[in-house]
């Protein structure tokens, strides 16, 4: 066979060397299972509000199936300008430095591929969201991940990072509240950073999808510190806070030459968002924010009982102070955090997503989502509190 | 509100450990605080959410609009504390608006509520009209749903 036609060798190669993702791997092992208890979902288990579903209804009805602005609908930027202004003290011009994108994710694409020029090196921290260093590699960089430590409660600093800035540094992508270990920066942990890129001129992009969802402390955007508002694109959105995820909606805010390069690949890629989600972001962001003090409460309580009970099987485990995921250390057994996660979901029916699928870091650590119902929870807790006595008794060789 | 009661209020059967580990505290506190809330009349008691729609009962249930004349120094409590002391009335509230009362109140039947509107309620001194109305469905009971089940529409795993 001639290998030539193989179908195979269409590919790009600076794609077909990127593995996909681990979740994806470990989702179709738990797809085929009945009767699981998944704490292995990124996504709320509220369903979005009445109120904003049937402001997306009512829209339809009234015929709203068009193409938007390719910046999304002024009333959305209008009423982003405004939340980033009331929440993080962060005001933008609607008109030229908000991008309305499908999902966070599109935002964070376009703020990559419209900075990453080849070779340009983006920093990350590790264990981090699956998509960072795949969509630095697509754009044709080269990502660095830069580890966190349970020590520092998976927090960033100036000192863990400084190290790897080099003359090719370009970004530097923080993720706080950080999904899987809902670790959270301080305000002196923002300072360091920000003092950071100023002094190496770096452009920061900062994804606060997770913002809204911070339990005991005040939420510090790095867009907000002196000398950062015109180096940083800020990207937020509605899928955790509103529970919004399958609208797939979301923002970039940043100066407007970035706004505008971000906006041409949005332009030629996707248009705009689509309407109805837009409609309905804008019910959520005018008159949501009782829906989210709701959540909030509850993922927090939830969040202090799923803490208890892995402290309760002796699982060491920093306070996630955001997000909603637990982040626990199960390296005691001897076990690597794939066959811990695969043992659990054969032998209790409980999925949880093995730490590695964030990163080589994450070896060691397992990801435990209390975004579920808490009786779920309760449940998992008990088998898995069964199944750690059990490894205990009977050491693996 | 206190973040105990509003547990307490989704589910009353909820154990003191589960409570503790939840809110962050001591279970011995969160006894402690109970029977506080308990014996300040905060908590006036412990009910199952029935869906009562389900069970073949001989069960009928109306909401009566009343209109009563308030009394000098005793204002509407007095006539109000006299309608809520009857075991037909489930639910009974001051209003503002068109009418003065309104009272939910149950039966095992059309004629022993209508009896207990026409020869208790109706009759009773201050009472001006009355306007009943049955109900026929429950959709909807202390903010639960009673007709829907939910279904989590997610992936099992997700990033």
């Amino acid at each position: 066979m001639n290998d030539s036609k193989s179908p195979r060798n269409f590919i790009a190669g600076h794609l077909r060397d990127v593995p996909r993702s681990g979740i994806r791997d470990f989702f179709e092992l738990v797809d085929t299972r009945d009767d699981v208890i998944s704490l292995s979902i990124g996504e709320p288990d509220f369903v979005s509000p009445w109120h904003i579903r049937e402001a997306s209804i009512f829209a339809l009805d009234r015929g709203a199936t068009s193409y938007t602005a390719n910046l999304g609908l002024i009333a959305l930027r209008e009423a982003i300008a405004d939340y980033t202004r009331r929440s993080f003290g962060l005001p933008y011009d609607p008109a030229a430095e908000v991008l309305v994108t499908v999902g966070v994710s599109e935002a964070l694409d376009l703020a990559v591929r419209a900075v990453t020029e080849p070779g340009d090196e983006v920093l990350y921290h590790e264990p981090s969201y699956v998509s960072y260093a795949p969509l630095v590699l697509f754009a044709h960089g080269k990502p660095v991940a830069v580890s966190t430590s349970p020590d520092e409660d998976f927090r960033l600093t100036r000192e863990r990072i400084e190290p790897h800035v080099t003359e090719r540094t370009k970004a530097l992508l923080l993720n706080f509240p950080t999904n899987p270990t809902g670790g959270i920066l301080t305000r002196r942990d923002v300072e360091g950073l920000a003092a950071l890129a100023v002094e190496r001129d770096l452009l920061v992009i900062s994804d606060e999808v997770y913002s809204e969802l911070t339990y005991d402390d005040e939420r510090v955007s790095i867009a907000a510190m002196p000398g950062m508002k015109e180096r940083t694109i800020f990207l937020n959105g509605f899928s955790k806070a509103w529970a919004m995820t399958g609208f797939r909606i979301g923002f970039a805010c940043a100066p407007p030459p970035l706004i505008e390069a971000m906006m041409k690949i949005h332009q030629y890629s996707m248009m705009c968002a689509p309407v109805l989600s837009q409609k309905a972001a804008i019910e959520a962001i005018r008159h949501g924010d009782a829906d989210v003090r709701h959540m909030r409460s509850e993922y927090r309580k939830r969040r202090n009982f799923m803490c208890a009970s892995l402290h309760d099987m002796g699982l060491p485990c920093h306070v996630p102070r955001g997000a909603f995921y637990a982040f626990p250390y199960i390296g005691e057994f001897g076990l690597s955090a794939a066959d811990f996660a695969l043992r659990l979901l054969n032998e209790e029916k409980v999925a949880c997503v093995p730490g590695t699928a964030f990163g080589a870091s994450g070896q060691g650590f397992l990801r435990c989502s209390y975004a579920t119902g808490l009786d779920d929870i309760k449940e998992a807790m008990a088998r898995m509190a069964a199944f750690v006595g059990r490894l205990r008794a009977a050491p693996a060789t | 509100m206190d973040e105990l009661l509003q547990l307490l209020k989704q589910n009353a059967l909820e154990s003191p450990a589960n409570l503790a580990k939840m809110l962050g505290m001591p279970e011995e506190e969160v006894k402690a605080r109970i029977e506080r809330y308990e014996a300040n009349g905060v908590i006036r008691g412990y009910q199952a959410v029935v869906n009562e729609d389900q069970l073949d009962l001989d069960l009928v249930q109306a909401v009566i609009e009343v209109k009563i004349t308030p009394e000098r120094e005793g204002g509407f409590d007095r006539i109000a504390e006299r309608v809520g002391k009857f075991d037909n009335v489930d639910s009974l509230f001051l209003m503002s608006g068109a009418y003065d009362l309104l009272v939910f109140v149950k039966g095992d039947s059309l004629q022993d509520v209508a009896t207990f509107v026409n020869e208790k309620l109706a009759t009773m001194d201050g009472v001006l009209s009355t306007v009943t109305h049955f109900m026929l469905k429950t959709y909807k009971r202390h903010g639960v749903l009673m007709h829907t089940a939910r279904t989590d529409e997610r992936l099992k795993v997700t990033p």
